[in-house]
């Protein structure tokens, strides 16, 4: 009988098919009525948790999101999923735009440590900001081993074999419990979630709770100057032949 | 501004404020709130008695009826139904549908392949079973018996989505619970519930909807060939109480394949929906329990009416998701097509042919929910709005995709981009569920019934009707006048958004041309029509459709002028961003509508009009004489 317990932390982020537009202040991108869903990363990272429960290795799947109110609709998808209960730590919405991974870092671990979990798993990076460092720091503040960028997870006993996709190829390692993972894109493949899952998750609790109550300070020592558009591209030129090539790569001092 | 006139404003505007208070004591809490189930169950709980269909309709008739449509044959504003814009999900509804859109939506997108399912002449197995694992076969099943419990109003959001990307499993999913169960979430016993609608619900069981009057057979039926469940229409003979007579009347029962004696012909093929098997159905010597009986027997016709007008909101849900999908397509093509120099969205002709199937759209949606709406508040009288959702937008949606093709150019002809296929699968839009012609007719026939019953205080007057027929008229028109105070006494001011004050007047001066044809035409064939309509079966007049044709299309254009009139005024009220597109849209629509209804009824008074009618029926005599065309070519060779 599993007596592990798994903490699955999701973002929400800007749906990835939408087009996006940055604010005409320059001061970040348009969010407002934009369509938002689970970042896939953390999709794949809540999937791996649930397949470990209906594998009976893992007995209790939390799913936990720091954000403003939107984010309930994220911990939902992810009860749809199969989690058991979901914890949203409530950050007012001009606050939650200075969130970054440390604070979010902060978060996790106090969490982890209250809800006392064996296992920590992220996806590795949001798709928004694209840092790669949530599941990292926090495994630092909890002295914790980590195994990021997994693309395969392995449970033994108290221990856990990671799988991990690197430059030079795969590296496996093992880690003692507790430790933190973070998901790369070849882990699983998410399922859909179901109507009648998503009705059953509407039974499901959420706990809300506010950073105070985990003694997190959630001030940053970032700010943003400007957010922009990348640089329009421009027209190519055609040229007739290969001289004529060489010579405009030299006018434009290529070569 | 006379006394009477102010009166009439004053007590229009007490009306509509009245029936917003109706409606926020209809805006439903889960304790309180009417499915469409339980409304038509207060509609089953009438006393009844097995008199003829008439006399049914005579009783509802009494209670004033809260229908718009009914109202306007009448030349009244009944405000109830179409104003405000009704909005009836609660908090939790609303988030509800917010997290299962999603789900839908992805699926459609990224599991079913509507092409695939399309030369395969039905849906692809896993699609099938992913179908039903998303829980899409019971959407409006009470959770308690394993469905998703769904109002019709968030019913019609996911039958958009399901419109937007494929009609065949739309099809499927439609004659399964649209109208294939209903009838047992309608007039289901307890036991029947419980007995069939868990099954059904997860798609174990797969349901199908049989004919009315056919004993034997079912031709062109929708799931015939892989359905288990049927709701089947039979003529039995019931004893009257009262004079010992038999007679024959149709009853509904529940009919399962396992019961023997079902079975069913080759799937039939067709030019479009290819996904959803159709098939001839035969029910030989079929053995049916008792406890089958679905709603009193001898009441099958009720049942019958009540499920198809239930599932008719689902209709035009689907086209207007499957419209918003070919706009898109078109819009796409036009702002990237370069043609002649410029960019072809740039030309009057497409600018036009864009805006139109806009408007299209935005009229077929405004009228989907619209009518969820009202049946998800427990307003019962919606049947002939419902009729005319289901013309509208199944008409709406031919042209659109037609002229999405026509955008196009080649490209829209070619199988790839998929268009072709959405032609050919709504053109069945316009001939199941009631062929559009059948329901003109009954939309002009039930909007005028209630008219004629009060036409019958003219009776006098009627004993001579040629001597008097310009009195009749006059007399209708002066009453017509007295009823809505001096002039123009009906005003949709105080419940239109003041920006929309001018389309408003035309909607107005719209209904009361409306509305004096229509006593008019009345006065002159009264008998005729009204005793047509004692007939259960609605055998319609044969000379007097091309009238009730022009009349139905009066009153198709009115009811759109308002629910776009209503739905714009709400969103110019709220302050929505699209607001003032919405303007632009709903006074385009109503501008041309006036000059519709206006041409239409003109034509309807006029000789030369009169004189087209008798050359339609000669020349069609001839040509059924002829067996095909009467004249040959100019060379006579």
């Amino acid at each position: 009988m599993a007596e592990l317990r798994a903490l699955v932390a999701v973002k929400r982020v800007i749906d990835f098919a939408v087009k996006i537009r940055v604010k005409p202040d320059k001061s970040g991108v348009v969010t407002d009525g934009v369509k938002h869903s689970m970042n896939p990363f953390c999709e794949i990272a809540v999937e791996e948790a649930v397949r470990l429960k209906e594998k009976k290795l893992v007995k209790e799947v939390i799913a936990v999101s720091c954000g403003p109110a939107q984010c309930q609709e994220t911990i939902r998808t992810a009860l749809a999923m199969g989690a058991d209960r979901g914890i949203h730590v409530e950050v007012p919405a001009a606050q939650a735009e200075s969130l970054g991974p440390l604070q979010v870092a902060r978060v996790l671990a106090k969490l982890a440590e209250k809800e006392k979990v064996d296992l920590l798993f992220l996806g590795k990076q949001a798709i928004d900001d694209d840092c790669n460092q949530t599941g990292q720091m926090t495994a630092g503040l909890l002295d914790w081993p980590q195994g990021t960028f997994a693309s395969q997870v392995t449970l033994e006993g108290d221990k856990i074999k990671v799988e991990r996709e690197i430059d030079g190829g795969l590296e496996t390692i093992r880690l003692k419990l507790p430790s933190v993972v973070t998901a790369d894109l070849r882990l699983n493949e998410p399922r859909y979630a179901t109507l009648p899952n998503i009705m059953k998750a509407k039974k499901k609790k959420i706990e809300v709770m506010k950073p105070g109550d985990l003694g997190v300070d959630l001030t940053s020592k970032i700010s943003v100057i400007s957010v922009e558009e990348p640089p329009q591209r421009l027209a190519g030129v055609k040229v007739e032949t290969t001289e004529d090539l060489v010579a405009k790569l030299k006018e434009v001092g290529r070569i | 501004m006379s006394p009477s006139v102010g009166r009439h404003l004053l007590r229009l505007g007490t009306r509509s404020s009245q029936s917003t208070v109706l409606l926020r004591q209809h805006r439903p809490t889960s304790a309180q709130r009417l499915y469409a189930s339980e409304a038509a169950q207060a509609v089953v709980d009438k006393p009844e008695t097995l008199s003829s269909y008439a006399s049914t309709r005579e009783k509802t008739a009494k209670a004033e009826s809260k229908s718009f449509a009914v109202g306007i044959f009448k030349g009244r504003l009944t405000t109830d139904q179409v104003f405000p814009y009704p909005s009836v999900l609660n908090q939790e509804q609303t988030q509800f549908l917010k997290e299962l859109v999603g789900p839908v939506g992805r699926f459609f997108e990224e599991v079913n392949d509507p092409a695939k399912n399309d030369s395969l002449e039905q849906v692809e197995e896993t699609t099938l079973q992913g179908l039903k694992e998303l829980g899409a076969f019971g959407l409006q099943v009470p959770s308690e018996l394993g469905g998703l419990g769904l109002c019709n109003t968030q019913y019609a959001r996911l039958a958009e989505i399901v419109g937007m990307h494929d009609l065949g499993v739309s099809v499927i999913l439609g004659a399964h619970q649209s109208i294939g169960f209903k009838g047992i979430l309608l007039f289901g016993t307890k036991a029947q519930k419980e007995k069939y609608l868990p099954k059904v619900a997860s798609g174990k069981t797969l349901g199908g909807l049989g004919p009315h009057h056919l004993l034997i057979a079912s031709f062109f039926h929708s799931n015939g060939g892989i359905a288990d469940v049927f709701t089947v229409f039979a003529k039995t003979p019931i004893k009257d109480a009262a004079t010992g007579a038999v007679k024959e009347k149709i009853t509904a029962f529940v009919v399962e394949r396992s019961f023997g004696g079902v079975t069913h012909g080759l799937p039939e093929k067709k030019m479009g929906i290819k996904a959803s098997n159709t098939a001839e159905v035969y029910f030989d010597g079929v053995k049916v329990p008792a406890e089958n009986v679905l709603g009193e027997v001898g009441g099958g016709f009720k049942v019958a009416v009540n499920i198809l007008n239930n599932g008719r909101f689902g209709m035009a849900a689907t086209l207007a998701g499957t419209m918003k999908a070919i706009i898109a397509k078109a819009v796409d093509h036009a702002t990237n097509r370069t043609q002649f120099g410029d960019k072809i969205h740039n030309y009057g002709m497409i600018q036009e042919k864009l805006a139109r199937m806009a408007i299209l759209q935005y009229v077929t949606e405004s009228m989907a929910y619209m009518l969820s709406a009202n049946m998800d508040q427990g307003f019962t009288d919606f049947q002939i709005e419902a009729a005319i959702s289901k013309i509208f937008g199944s008409e709406a949606a031919w042209k659109v995709t037609d002229e999405c093709i026509q955008i196009m150019g080649g490209m829209g002809f070619m199988k790839e981009p998929g268009v072709e296929r959405v032609l050919r699968d709504i053109r069945i839009f316009r001939i199941f569920e009631g062929t559009n012609d059948i329901l003109r007719l009954f939309v002009a026939l039930q909007g005028c019934m209630d008219k004629g019953k009060e036409l019958s205080g003219l009776g006098n007057a009627l004993k001579n009707p040629l001597g008097n027929v310009g009195l009749l008229i006059g007399e209708a028109g002066k009453q017509l006048r007295r009823r809505t105070g001096i002039g123009s006494g009906l005003s949709l001011s105080g419940v239109v958004h003041p920006e929309l004050s001018r389309s408003g007047e035309l909607t107005v001066q719209a209904l009361e041309e409306f509305a004096t044809v229509v006593e008019a035409k009345l006065i002159k064939h009264k008998k005729a029509i009204v005793s047509e309509l004692l007939t259960p079966t609605l055998i319609y007049l044969i000379d007097e459709q091309f009238l009730l044709h022009r009349l139905a299309d009066g009153a198709i254009d009115l009811y759109a002028m308002v629910v776009v009139l209503s739905r714009a005024s709400r969103s110019l009220s709220e302050g929505h961003p699209e607001a003032q597109h919405e303007k632009m849209l709903c006074d385009s629509w109503c501008i041309e509508a006036a000059a519709r209804i206006r041409e239409n009824m003109a034509n309807l008074q006029s000789s030369p009009q009169q004189q087209l009618f008798r050359n339609f029926k000669s020349i069609s005599k001839a040509m059924v004489e002829s067996g095909g065309l009467v004249t040959s070519n100019p060379l006579r060779i």
